[in-house]
């Protein structure tokens, strides 16, 4: 039944899913990453929306700007609440666009590339979440989680847990720009990767699968 | 919308080349940017390996460029550039580049620097005349930078009632015909010791050849001395007639970035030579300027007239230093109408007593005062000291001349000298003392050397008189040095004083700037970069025993005079702390306040640059005094 059920999809998944046939790159120095971020109405993955998607690819362990993508999404649900943390107002300056051209043109940017957030398991189920309301399957990519590869370091000797982008940016001494944009957070999170990444190949060789989080440590936040 | 590169274009629109762009054209580059993160000890490239297709900037950390013997050539920090040389050049690197701490550096591809830097003409000269060459910054070339960075500096020029003179120009101009050979000009201008000399033809000026082009042009092999003038000259010459303004004069230079301007009939190139005018005459007719305001404290009839002359005195400082005349010259033209301000206070002083003074005595400027160092307007420091008189009359004695010093030091607040909050002024009882007191002062300064002591020590040596008999004065300071001479150990206590600044290991970084209080995270310019030398050079002078010299660069010459070995050091120490005195005055003249604190995010490229050599040559100079004084044992 799934071959019927593909044709179903839309072209764009179909092209989306079709970088996932060839078989991927998984040498850290040359593989595509796409690091990014979400701006959201809230925490709840059932109830609120993306309000902004943020993300810059790094290939060759080198940031290119040019190889970023930014956009703003005009939502119904809307809370005030959170204005305050990321600045997007209902009728903002920012041009926005519908929900589905934003997830067409995110699919579009992120191909099969290795996705890097910081809590990456949140950001992944609410466009999964986006996805979902659009009739189409969950993201194909293969993740990692700045916050488990922090861990990873041993830098940190506490038994804390949770870090937030705040605290390793300032760890890794890096100016902290347009926090609580899609944009200027996925940036952070780029450079933070690289450091972190450095950090962790003092120590051996690292393969793509030595990076991944274990399923079990996956926490939303 | 791209905000990450809109972060980026914030920074690099800082920097030259790229403050220059037309902001599309710098946002198009931001938007294909790479970003690069090298960990300490690792490579961006090495030598021999071929040229990649980018330059790199530097965002954050240091970047150091290492020969393939390992020699460290270059450091680059925040906003410099390296790399385009080699990516110009093609083939392989010559130089390896290293991160000597963590960094972070954009890289920009060729192609987008052939579509919107090498097509921009400023940006492109910019390269070409700065980064192509940029190791080993020279003095010379870090004053081309200030020139470049002001484009605007006329403007004050032009509002300026004085600069509508006439200027005067030498109206027997050398020439020589355009068949002359380049080394017969030479042996002209040499007989004639002149900087320049017109090539002409029947009267009318073809070109002209400053010293410049000898030395650009000959010296480097590039023409032979047997050549035609005509190969070496600049042509068409830039011609003005003869009631060309001051003002007029200096644009021209500036506009056309040479030296010299030919005088003409009609003022085109077509009639006949009347004169030339040299930037040596504009100088010249400053100095004038400052003579003029000599005789006008001379002949001033009040405080508010000193008070006046005063304030124009730092008008004409501020033009010197736009004009990037010698820092050395603005000092001395600034300390004597100061010195002339203050002996016409004590002159009027003495005339308000009722007595004539009971002795003779001398009026001390000690300090940066003392050490002709003090461009800005600032507070006062200055000391008093009589001639001995018997003990039953020294009471009476110095009850006189404090009060006199009482009424100068109140006039001289009145004129814009402030009183000095530390009270270091010759009406404080103190500082108001007879020889034989100052000596023994010293003495006891000298030989229980605390750190006040010490202190008191880096203030009262530099001294210097300004009103009086100065016979007093060279008794005193002998008293100085027969002090040391028996108690040789001071000078190890002088050369921990000279050794408790030491330079920034690294610029840029957190520690550098002031930590907390009104200063806080602002560069202390006096006692990080200009104390050190000045406190070396006073202590290198008085352990060779040498009297009389208390202005820090003629320390320093003096010092190259007496240790020849030690020339390149002491010259780079003369040429930071010139460089350092200048910078701090311009700062002071552009915030209106000492210049003391610096903001470092305001400071450009080029001044960046000039403090890093400073402060190269402030390390050096620690280094030879601990050596010199054996300090390692006391620090």
């Amino acid at each position: 039944m799934l071959w019927f059920k593909k044709r179903d999809y839309p072209d764009f998944w179909n092209d989306y899913s079709n970088h996932f046939k060839k078989k991927q790159d998984t040498n850290i120095e040359t593989i595509r990453f796409v690091v990014f971020d979400t701006e959201t109405t809230g925490l709840n993955i059932k109830e609120d929306r993306i309000l902004s998607i943020g993300t810059v690819a790094i290939s060759d362990l080198t940031i290119k700007v040019s190889d970023s993508f930014e956009c703003y999404l005009s939502q119904d649900i809307f809370k005030n609440d959170s204005v305050k943390i990321h600045g997007i107002l209902k009728e903002g300056n920012h041009i926005k666009i519908e929900e589905k051209e934003a997830i067409m043109l995110f699919l579009n940017h992120i191909k099969n590339a290795v996705l890097v957030a910081h809590h990456t398991a949140f950001d992944m189920a609410m466009i999964n979440a986006s996805l979902k309301r659009m009739g189409l399957p969950k993201l194909k990519n293969r993740t990692l989680d700045l916050g488990y590869l922090y861990k990873k370091t041993d830098l940190d000797r506490s038994t804390k847990n949770h870090f937030s982008l705040d605290d390793l940016a300032k760890l890794f001494h890096i100016p902290q720009h347009d926090r609580h944009t899609a944009s200027g957070d996925a940036y952070i999170t780029a450079l933070l990767f690289l450091k972190i990444l450095s950090q962790l190949k003092l120590k051996k060789k690292l393969t793509l699968h030595e990076l991944e989080a274990p399923i079990s440590k996956i926490g939303l936040l | 919308m791209n905000t990450i590169a809109e972060r980026i274009y914030d920074f690099l629109k800082e920097f030259p080349p790229f403050n220059m762009l037309i902001p599309d054209n710098l946002l198009s580059i931001c938007k294909s940017i790479e970003v690069h993160y090298v960990e300490k000890d690792s490579f961006l490239f090495k030598t021999n390996e071929p040229v990649k297709d980018k330059f790199y900037v530097v965002k954050d950390g240091d970047i150091g460029l290492f020969t393939a013997t390992n020699e460290l050539i270059d450091e680059c920090d925040e906003g410099d550039i390296f790399g385009l040389r080699a990516l110009m050049r093609q083939g392989s690197y010559l130089l390896s580049a290293k991160a000597i701490e963590e960094s972070i550096v954009y890289s920009i591809s060729s192609t987008l620097f052939e579509d919107y830097i090498a097509s921009n003409t400023e940006a492109s000269k910019y390269l070409m005349s700065n980064l192509v060459s940029n190791y080993r910054k020279t003095n010379d070339d870090l004053q081309e930078h200030h020139f470049l960075g002001k484009p605007n500096n006329t403007d004050s020029v032009i509002q300026d009632f004085l600069e509508e003179q006439t200027a005067d120009y030498s109206k027997n101009p050398i020439t020589c015909s355009p068949e002359s050979s380049i080394k017969e000009a030479a042996l002209l201008m040499t007989e004639k010791r002149v900087g320049s000399v017109v090539i002409t033809q029947k009267n009318k000026p073809l070109g002209i050849i400053t010293d410049k082009d000898l030395r650009t042009k000959i010296a480097t092999g590039i023409f032979s001395i047997n050549e035609s003038v005509t190969k070496i000259m600049s042509s068409p010459v830039i011609a003005f007639p003869k009631n060309i303004t001051v003002a007029e004069a200096q644009i021209a230079m500036l506009k056309h970035r040479i030296t010299h301007l030919c005088i003409t009939n009609d003022g085109t190139i077509n009639s006949e030579l009347t004169g030339i005018l040299s930037e040596h005459d504009i100088i010249v007719i400053r100095e004038n300027n400052a003579s003029v305001l000599i005789k006008e404290v001379k002949r001033s009839k009040s405080i508010e007239d000193l008070k006046q002359i005063r304030l124009r005195a730092q008008n004409l400082l501020k033009r010197y230093i736009e004009q990037q005349i010698s820092i050395t010259f603005a000092s001395k033209i600034v300390s004597a109408i100061n010195n002339s301000i203050t002996n016409k206070i004590i002159d009027n002083a003495i005339k308000t007593m009722e007595n004539a003074p009971p002795t003779t005595f001398a009026w001390l400027a000690i300090g940066s005062q003392g050490r002709e160092e003090q461009l800005l307007l600032t507070d006062q420091d200055n000391a008093l000291v009589f001639d001995d008189v018997p003990k039953t009359e020294l009471k009476k004695t110095t009850d006189y001349f404090l009060t006199l010093s009482k009424k100068i030091t109140q006039d001289l607040n009145t004129v814009g000298f402030e009183f000095c909050p530390a009270k270091m002024m010759a009406s404080n009882p103190k500082w108001c003392l007879s020889v034989t007191e100052w000596k023994q002062q010293f003495k006891q300064w000298i030989t229980s050397p605390d750190q006040d002591n010490l202190m008191l020590c880096t203030i009262f040596f530099d001294f210097e008189p300004t009103f009086g008999n100065h016979n007093l004065v060279q008794n005193m300071a002998e008293g100085i040095f027969e002090s040391i001479n028996s108690h040789q150990i001071f000078l190890n206590h002088l050369g921990v004083n000279a050794l408790k600044n030491p330079p920034p290991l690294s610029f840029f970084r957190q520690f550098l700037v002031e930590q907390s209080g009104e200063h806080k995270d602002q560069f202390d310019i006096k006692s990080r970069a200009m104390m050190p030398l000045v406190d070396a050079a006073r202590l290198l002078i008085l352990s060779n025993n040498v009297k009389a010299y208390n202005n820090t660069i003629l320390r320093y010459e003096k010092l190259i005079e007496l240790e020849p070995q030690n020339e390149e050091l002491y010259n780079d120490c003369l040429l930071a702390f010139k460089n350092l005195l200048r910078f701090r005055t311009e700062q002071g003249l552009k915030h209106q306040d000492s210049g003391r604190f610096i903001d470092l995010k305001s400071l450009s490229k080029a001044n960046r640059l000039e403090l890093k050599n400073c402060f190269k040559a402030i390390k050096e100079i620690q280094e030879l005094i601990l050596v010199r004084f054996n300090l390692s044992q006391f620090l």
